[in-house]
């Protein structure tokens, strides 16, 4: 039987090729006052069907419906026209512009050409407060933003617009929970009030609790539409891999001696005086809000910014303070950053040369020379450890989906040995099977007598890969908790304590 | 089947190629408007008039991949001229000598523009638009802005060799091209260049010190301007103080149309010194027809601009028809599609 309401938006037999067939006869629709999750592993094409609905990239070959009527968007415009609009995953703020500007880019209010900066300031200030972000000055350039924050300004966007479909792909990537019940508190809203909600994530915990009906991708092919109800778990990973998951017991991690000691590292404002040791064999976990101070002090341990106090050891070296991650790295420690498009890849450079940055001094001969081929085995090697899929070594990175280009970044100081290494939320993008697998490459470190220190935004995945786990806020360490003694409630609820107003 | 296929290389191939093939079209086009230009001599005397550009546009292409500029080359290559001849006429210093305070007076300014530049995060087009002004100052102190006149102790080394009819000059303009590109994709130097260029906040991060190869890449390009004043004094037999103004121009239009992005990260120094050799052939085969002072220069001004319209098209296009080239040659079930 026929609805009696058309679909919001439903596509017929999508096809999108790039070097390989990316989308194959994609069916897929949604109805109006749905959310509708997108799930599917790395590289299976949730992305490039999202930017087909948006308008940004044009399918091969197949047709779609908005509301019933034809829909076939050349550009952004069109869709934001019909009232499509997408936070993506690739984060997509210019970094130069204030955050106010950012946030109404597309349609910037205007007479006569001229900005209308009040009217513009008062338009931010109520989007930002719709996310929790009431005290960011809106003048504040996006370069100054953490990540995490950033995601919340491109929802906020988003948000502000008036939306028939909004499409998400992966916004809680960066976010801890206060940040995802607030936006889910969106969604509901949206939801009741007729508007469709494409749901794209990683994260099945989300997806049970927020969406309708889940679509599963692989490579390509639309598998199964279905109630979230009628879709376990255990079945939803199966279908996204194609085989069944594997299970590896990990064997037992033995704690060594101390390798990395920090003593009341200080940088402002974030960082307020945080002491902690990491031991060989152990993996630390750094939890807390976005804004808590993780990032931050990670990066002043690395020395990619200066801290004003307090001192950084690596195994007997005299402790001090690092000035440059290249003295930082000499010491022996590795940080895999937060930021992965500023700070990390080099966008439009090929995925070797990207995976070999800081391993280059290992490849090169006495003579200066570069060991191309060893280099390029190497690389190769690396690539299946960390489950790379890409069409070719030499594709540049931009082209790979958001979760392969992670892995290129956990790839690139995978290659180099370290004595610590520091990861910044390393498995943001990253699908669940691939994100066991990075999880078990850090295991196998730290069973090597390395000590690895991980941020993370969700607690899920701390619990389940540390050995401790130390909970930032307001740029101290509220609590640390050993293996067995966390909840979620309870690291949730040392994030919101005040370390300094002992309000313990 | 993923490290089997080697892109990149093909791609600059590719590249390398089109460039070639526009090289011949001028070539051809000249050899159609006057039956005097095909002949050896024509190519002989462009050949010996260009090892000074060539030798900058090396420079200029390692500075360039960087994400930096550098404006001074031209002042840079008077004020080597300058003293090469003042040394020479004034202090009776051998040929040899005086060029080897050439070359390193463009060291010198080298390394000032890089420390200055990269030591103090100041943007490169100003240290070295300040560093174009304090060189063509000097020069013209050195030697009271006066052209010296050298005489035969320095031709040999722009004069044309008995049986190749080329000059020393040329023959280590050659051998410089083969060493820049050498070290542009073989070496760690190279391959932080072009890193810098592509995102420097990654290369740091990746615990790389940026520093030091910026300020080599500043430092080569000013070394090979010392070297192109004594290339141009030998062709001259004199120091011209007044010599290389708009040359830094000359040699970024060459590099670009070569194909080096002036936002760095890309390049290609065999590449440039083909773009060299367009320059050349257009402004000679003009003369030949005889294109007025005036026509030339809008000539080639378009030239430029149609040679970056076209490699910017022709990127797209290699891309794209990259992609469809794998996709027929390797079917999809070969993809690692389940590794996951
Ligand atoms: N511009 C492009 N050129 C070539 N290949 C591309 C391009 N964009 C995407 N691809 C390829 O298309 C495939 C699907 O990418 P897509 O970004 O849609 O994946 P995804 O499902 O969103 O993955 P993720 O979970 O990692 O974000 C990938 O294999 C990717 O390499
Ligand atoms: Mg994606």
């Amino acid at each position: 039987m026929m609805p009696s309401v058309p679909p919001r938006v439903r596509t017929l037999g999508l096809n999108k090729a790039y070097a390989v067939p990316v989308l194959s006869d994609v069916n897929f629709e949604c109805l109006p006052g749905e959310v509708h999750a997108l799930i599917g592993a790395n590289g299976a094409g949730k992305s490039t069907l999202a930017r087909i609905l948006c308008g940004l990239v044009r399918p091969d070959a197949g047709s779609m419906e908005f509301d019933g009527r034809p829909y076939a968007p050349r550009h952004k415009r069109d869709a934001e026209a019909a009232g499509v609009h997408i936070v993506h995953q690739e984060l997509n703020l210019v970094g130069n512009l204030s955050v106010a500007e950012n946030l109404f880019l597309s349609d910037l209010p205007r007479r006569w050409g001229c900005l209308r900066l009040g009217e513009l300031r008062e338009a931010a200030r109520t989007a930002l407060a719709r996310v929790g972000l009431a005290g960011l000055d809106p003048a504040t350039p996006v370069a100054a933003l953490g990540v995490g924050v950033r995601q919340l300004v491109e929802i906020a966007g988003a948000l502000a617009r008036a939306c028939r479909l909004l499409i998400l792909d992966e916004p809680t990537a960066a976010l801890s929970d206060p940040q995802i019940e607030r936006l889910f508190d969106h969604i509901r809203r949206l939801r009741a009030s007729g508007v469709s909600v494409i749901y794209i994530s990683h994260r099945m915990d989300e997806i049970a609790r927020i969406a309708d009906r889940t679509t599963v991708l692989r490579d390509g092919r639309i598998v199964a539409t279905r109630p979230v109800a009628a879709l376990p778990v255990a079945e939803a990973v199966r279908m996204m891999a194609g085989r069944d998951p594997s299970a590896h017991a990990a064997a037992p991690r033995v704690p060594g001696p101390i390798r990395l000691r920090v003593r009341d590292l200080r940088r402002a404002p974030a960082v307020r005086g945080i002491t902690l040791e990491a031991r060989a064999g152990e993996i630390l976990g750094l939890a807390g809000l976005v804004g808590s101070g993780r990032t931050e002090f990670l990066r002043a341990v690395f020395g990619a910014e200066r801290a004003d106090g307090g001192e950084v050891q690596v195994d007997d070296s005299p402790p001090r303070r690092f000035s440059s991650p290249a003295e930082a790295v000499a010491a022996g420690l590795a940080m895999v950053p937060e930021d992965r498009k500023e700070d990390g890849l080099m966008l439009a450079r090929p995925v070797a040369m990207n995976m070999s940055l800081a391993s280059l001094a290992s490849f090169r001969r006495a003579s200066g020379l570069l060991a191309a081929a060893a280099e390029r085995t190497a690389v190769g090697q690396t690539a299946d450890r960390v489950n790379l899929r890409c069409a070719s070594l030499d594709q540049p990175v931009t082209e790979l989906s958001g979760g392969n280009q992670q892995k290129t970044l956990i790839g690139r100081w995978l290659m180099r040995d370290a004595a610590v290494y520091l990861f910044d939320e390393p498995t943001r993008g990253v699908d669940i099977s691939a994100k066991a697998a990075i999880h078990e490459l850090m295991g196998d470190l730290a069973r090597r007598g390395r000590a690895c220190v991980v941020a993370s935004s969700e607690p899920e995945e701390l619990m389940s890969l540390c050995d401790r786990i130390a909970v930032f806020a307001r740029g101290r360490i509220a609590r640390v908790f050993e293996r067995g003694e966390w909840t979620h409630e309870r690291i949730l609820a040392a994030a919101f304590e005040d370390p300094a107003g002992g309000a313990q | 089947m993923r490290s089997g296929t080697n892109g990149q290389p093909r791609r600059r191939a590719a590249e390398c190629a089109g460039l070639l093939a526009v090289l011949a079209a001028l070539v051809a086009l000249f050899a159609a408007l006057s039956d005097r230009f095909l002949a050896p001599e024509t190519f002989l005397t462009i050949a010996n008039q260009i090892p000074d550009l060539v030798v900058i546009a090396v420079g200029m292409t390692l500075v360039l991949v960087s994400g930096g500029i550098d404006l001074s080359v031209g002042s840079v290559m008077a004020l080597g001229a300058s003293l090469l001849g003042v040394a020479m006429t004034d202090h009776g210093w051998p040929a040899g000598a005086a060029a080897l305070v050439a070359a390193s007076v463009g060291l010198g300014c080298g390394l000032v523009n890089g420390v200055i530049s990269v030591g103090a995060g100041i943007p490169s087009f100003i240290v070295t638009l300040g560093m174009l002004e304090i060189a063509r100052g000097a020069a013209y102190l050195a030697t009271r802005s006066q052209t010296q006149y050298i005489g035969p102790a320095i031709e040999p080394i722009g004069a044309p060799l008995p049986v190749l009819h080329l000059s020393p000059a040329v023959l280590a303009a050659l051998a410089l091209v083969a060493g820049g590109q050498f070290i542009l994709s073989r070496t760690v130097l190279g391959r932080h260049l072009v890193a810098i260029g592509s995102n420097e906040s990654a290369v740091r991060l990746s615990g790389i010190d940026p520093r030091p190869p910026k300020i080599a890449a500043f430092a080569i390009s000013g070394l090979l301007s010392g070297l192109a004043g004594v290339f141009q004094s030998s062709r001259l037999s004199a120091a011209d103080p007044n010599g290389g103004v708009g040359l830094e121009l000359a040699a970024i239009a060459a590099v670009v149309i070569g194909g080096t992005s002036l936002m760095g990260g890309r390049g290609s120094v065999v590449n440039s010194f083909i773009g060299v050799l367009i320059i050349a052939v257009l402004q000679t085969g003009l003369a030949h027809v005889g294109a007025t002072e005036p026509a030339k220069r809008v000539i080639t001004g378009a030239a430029i601009v149609a040679a970056v319209l076209a490699d910017a098209a022709r990127h797209r296009w290699a891309a794209a028809d990259l992609w469809r080239r794998l996709r027929r040659a390797v079917p999809a079930t070969a993809m690692p599609a389940d590794r996951l």
